[in-house]
């Protein structure tokens, strides 16, 4: 087992990577290196995270070429004494490996994302079955981390495509029994740089680090906008 | 409002496609052997149009393209016609919702569904039916 590997970051200002020699142990996980090599050797190396145990979605970037969460990568499984950690392709640098949200949250709240009751619903509970549930509660997993639309290969070359985050998300609604909005969210993804844009490449769901399997959920909302799934 | 630098991959990210597994290799096949069939059609179109110069004239390009170079180049255009027929239906049948399995309640290690067996192997029947249809079109062309 190794006991140091080199880290390599991707500056921002430089355009170049800066190399650290960082200590790792069995469980040590990526994002462990990244702030061992800025508390003890270059504080200046900008990075977001917060919870450390996949759940907030804050610190995606690309680990040796591939997006991933730093928190939930260990360095053992990459079975590599060299790591290069850069920011998330696609969306804008803010600094190193800190990268802004703004155009993910946008297409995020374009789809609608929460429940709209119908009329018949007011006053009473919104009552459903098991496998109501199921159709949906996969995508509901999603933690905005962006990795899916990293990922992305229409992402890398379109500028206007709402991306595989949102287009799952507007599938999680629309396949809930109790939502009342299908027909608003349907014209908002119905467009040439919508639903119609994505080439089925299933990176997006290769990279999901919640298993929400962006993927399908586009291509089942697809299919249903076409009328072969009801 | 003012352009963001993205920091997009652009056309650099389908270069390396293995990272993301047989699914993006599958993606940027489709992507050349479209543009590829695209160029031999506007040639297709301009090779046929020599008849309208009569049979002197439809020989002349026929000797023309009668080269070891444009044979191979032929065997190429096979193969991309087959892989971008057979993997063609299997992403239109995927466009539709169809075999890219159905929600579950994911469990670690989170298998994608939607890239399931059925999807590889008809990814590996296209690049094998490819390569048997490019043999094929070899033995035609050279007689070997």
């Amino acid at each position: 087992m190794r006991d140091t590997i080199t880290l390599r970051v991707r500056r921002s200002e430089s355009g170049d990577f800066d190399e650290f020699k960082v200590p790792v142990q069995k469980w040590t996980t990526v994002l462990e290196c990244i702030l061992h090599a800025k508390q003890y050797m270059d504080h200046s190396i900008a990075v977001r995270y917060s919870c450390r145990q996949a759940t907030c979605g804050s610190c995606g970037m690309r680990i040796n070429g591939r997006p991933a969460l730093a928190c939930f990568t260990k360095v053992s499984e990459l079975d590599s004494d060299t790591i290069t950690v850069e920011p998330m392709s696609n969306f804008p640098i803010i600094r190193d490996l800190a990268v802004g949200f703004d155009r993910l949250f946008e297409n995020h709240h374009r789809v609608r994302p929460y429940l709209e009751p119908g009329d018949a619903d007011a006053g009473r509970e919104h009552l459903q079955s098991p496998a109501e549930l199921d159709r949906y509660i996969q995508f509901a997993n999603c933690i905005k981390c962006g990795l899916c639309n990293s990922a992305c290969p229409t992402m890398a070359t379109d500028t206007t495509f709402m991306g595989p985050q949102a287009l799952a998300q507007a599938y999680r609604y629309v396949a809930d029994s109790r939502d009342a909005g299908k027909d608003k969210r349907l014209n908002i993804i119905d467009d040439s740089h919508g639903i119609w844009r994505c080439h089925f490449a299933g990176s997006c769901s290769q990279v999901c680090p919640k298993g929400v399997d962006p993927a399908m959920g586009i291509q089942l909302l697809r299919g249903y906008m076409l009328g072969f799934r009801g | 409002m003012e352009p963001r630098d993205e920091n997009r991959e652009g056309l650099g990210g389908m270069a390396n496609p293995g990272r993301y597994g047989i699914e993006r290799v599958a993606y940027w096949l489709m992507r050349l052997s479209g543009l590829g069939l695209l160029a031999y059609f506007i040639g297709h179109i301009y090779e046929t149009s020599s008849i309208l110069r009569g049979e002197v004239g439809w020989d002349e390009l026929m000797e023309l393209t009668s080269t070891t170079e444009l044979h191979i180049m032929l065997v190429i255009v096979i193969g991309m016609c087959v892989f971008h027929t057979v993997n063609g239906i299997r992403v239109m049948l995927g466009h539709g919702g169809v075999g890219v399995g159905r929600p579950t309640r994911p469990d670690y290690p989170y298998t994608p569904a939607s890239q399931n067996a059925r999807h590889k192997i008809a990814i590996y029947s296209a690049i094998v039916l490819s390569a048997i249809a490019m043999v094929y079109g070899s033995t035609v062309l050279f007689g070997v």
